[in-house]
């Protein structure tokens, strides 16, 4: 009886071991930008129909998630909406990573209002002011008698992070600006989508790609005289449309082997058209 | 060899036995190790008693009371919503209802425990949020109160079920006595039965507020998450637990951020810890 079990023990231990042990070769793990994780998605479906024998795997969770993930060696690719910062870099090093930055797509980032909300377009200026909380009531801006409820995306999100730096301190590392507190904090495009197209007061921002009908993505311009554009992808590319961002994928060093061959195929043409199908801008022509 | 297999069995149970309390212990050191380190740099009193939260800001600002007080919102408001419901729901199982009503009854507040979090969250989030926005004319349906009423629900299984046993053992000569001096039903159940099984209750609300301040997933979803210092119930707020849940996977292993979330997770231990020993007393101060 007990010689049973202990053979079984045994047995099932050495099983396991080798099942978890010997460390697929074959596949990938990329993780981060929640902002990139369609886009990811998209790539790894077209890569593995063309290489059935390769494995690719896609999450999302945030940029900031997909720094920590690499620098803990727990993925081979970290997709990212914002660069990686001098702290980060630090702490990657310190475990021996050495990370690598490509750049893969362009993205707009959309600041959207409920259909029904009169307000057409806003500059940079305005969308500082209401973010952090000094602009509380649409009326100042021509809309009507009405509380502004501000939708932002959680700390981990590379979008809330991009937003702060390019909108509510306009690129400049010196100031202080934050997110108003009363801010809510969603954690995911889709939450504040959802909450916009069901809120009259609602203001929020996320990639182009999220855009859809039941919101309004409203006109931003750079200074009150200059031209007020809409997010689309000729405005992105020809540079008219002033907030947008490049997204990058990182590597522990210089990529190589199957992650090499994943990221050739992303800038090739047929990487490329995938891009420009998940509403992002194509990198190269 | 009998007497061998005897001893082998007792000891393998004797260990098994101290796991747990093992277990508890290494979670606790890990957090006090982990938890403990953001004091070198930031000051017991601007972590507890600071009023902003900007964790990922250059410097960072570590203030929890925000986070405290939302935590301590949402679960008075649910411990308001769920303790009278669930108290009367224990007395009306175990006094009044006949026994198939009571069967149907017990069996649906266990099935009510048995829906995950996150489908409560789910579910709160189409259908009470924008009800909550409507009814009461706020900018947001995401606030403290719909937070309050969704927690309500978790809580109650346990609050029922514990007070139900709490009142079944109450000594059954208790209502007899009170009955044959002429009270009535309702008396007897008011002033002898609940009296009686007071501290059984108090435990029983205790546990199923334990349950509420720990939960995490149904209060991400539907209270908003903006750390303001909350000023009425119906506002956003952000608790504790979504904190860290929303936060964790951000922060870089060593980081400031990283040592400041499992110091907010001390600040919940230790006030679970508190919850579960005051329920812990009341029970056994019954006995």
């Amino acid at each position: 009886m007990f010689k049973k079990i202990v053979i079984t023990l045994a047995v099932s231990t050495v099983a396991i071991s080798a099942a978890f042990s010997s460390k697929n070769a074959n596949s990938i793990q990329i993780k981060g930008s929640d902002t990139m994780v369609n886009l990811g998605q998209a790539w790894a479906e077209k890569y593995m129909e063309a290489n059935p024998a390769e494995f690719i795997s896609v999450t999302g969770g945030g940029s900031g998630t997909g720094f920590s993930s690499l620098i803990s060696g727990t993925c081979d690719i970290a997709m990212s909406s914002r660069s990686i910062k001098p702290k980060e870099i630090d702490l990657a090093k310190g475990k021996g990573i050495n990370p690598k930055e490509i750049t893969v797509a362009l993205d707009g980032l959309a600041v959207v209002v409920n259909p029904k909300n009169p307000v057409e377009k806003l500059t940079l200026d305005q969308l500082a002011q209401i973010f952090t909380g000094k602009i509380t009531n649409w009326k100042e801006l021509g809309g009507p008698d009405l509380k502004i409820v501000l939708l932002s995306r959680e700390v981990n999100s590379g979008t809330h992070v991009y937003f702060k730096e390019h909108v509510l301190r306009k690129g400049n590392a010196g100031f202080q600006e934050e997110f108003a507190p009363q801010a809510l904090m969603l954690s995911s495009s889709q939450a504040i989508a959802d909450e916009v197209a069901g809120n009259t007061g609602a203001i929020g921002y996320y990639g182009m790609g999220y855009i859809s009908p039941k919101q309004k993505a409203v006109m931003v311009a750079k200074t009150g005289s200059l031209e007020f554009v809409s997010p689309t992808m000729d405005n992105v590319i020809n540079g008219k449309y002033p907030i947008s961002r490049p997204l990058f994928l990182y590597t522990n060093g210089e990529p190589q082997g199957l992650v090499k061959k994943f990221i050739d195929f992303i800038l090739s043409q047929v990487g490329q058209d995938i891009v420009a199908k998940t509403d992002f801008v194509p990198v190269q022509k | 060899m009998r007497k061998l297999k005897e001893f082998i069995i007792e000891k393998l149970i004797l260990l098994c036995g101290l796991a747990s309390i093992l277990f508890v212990a290494l979670i606790f050191l890990f957090l006090l190790k982990e938890g403990l380190a953001l004091f070198k740099t930031i000051l017991p009193k601007d972590f507890l008693f600071g009023h902003k939260w900007y964790p990922i800001s250059e410097p960072a600002l570590f203030g929890i009371l925000p986070l405290i007080l939302g935590s301590f919102l949402v679960t008075a408001g649910a411990a308001v919503i769920s303790v009278p419901i669930g108290v009367a729901c224990a007395v009306y199982i175990a006094e009044v209802a006949p026994a198939k009503l009571k069967e149907i009854l017990k069996a649906g507040i266990e099935l009510l425990a048995a829906i995950p979090s996150v489908v409560l969250g789910f579910i709160g989030m189409v259908t009470l949020v924008p009800w909550v926005k409507t009814l009461f004319h706020l900018p947001t349906g995401l606030t403290a109160l719909s937070g309050s009423i969704m927690l309500a629900f978790m809580a109650m299984p346990t609050i029922v079920s514990i007070a139900e046993d709490a009142l079944y053992s109450v000594p059954k000569t208790y209502k007899e006595g009170a009955l044959a001096l002429g009270a009535t039903h309702w008396q007897a159940i008011w002033r002898v039965m609940l009296p009686a099984a007071g501290s059984g209750i108090l435990a029983a609300v205790m546990l199923g507020i334990g349950r509420v301040i720990g939960e995490t997933m149904a209060v991400m979803m539907i209270t908003g998450n903006s750390a303001v210092m909350p000023a009425s119930i119906l506002e956003p707020v952000r608790t504790l637990t979504a904190t860290v849940a929303a936060e964790m996977g951000e922060a870089v292993v060593g980081s400031e951020h990283y040592f400041a979330l499992f110091a907010v997770g001390i600040v919940l231990f230790v006030i679970s810890f508190f919850i579960n020993v005051t329920a812990d007393l009341s029970l056994h101060r019954k006995k």
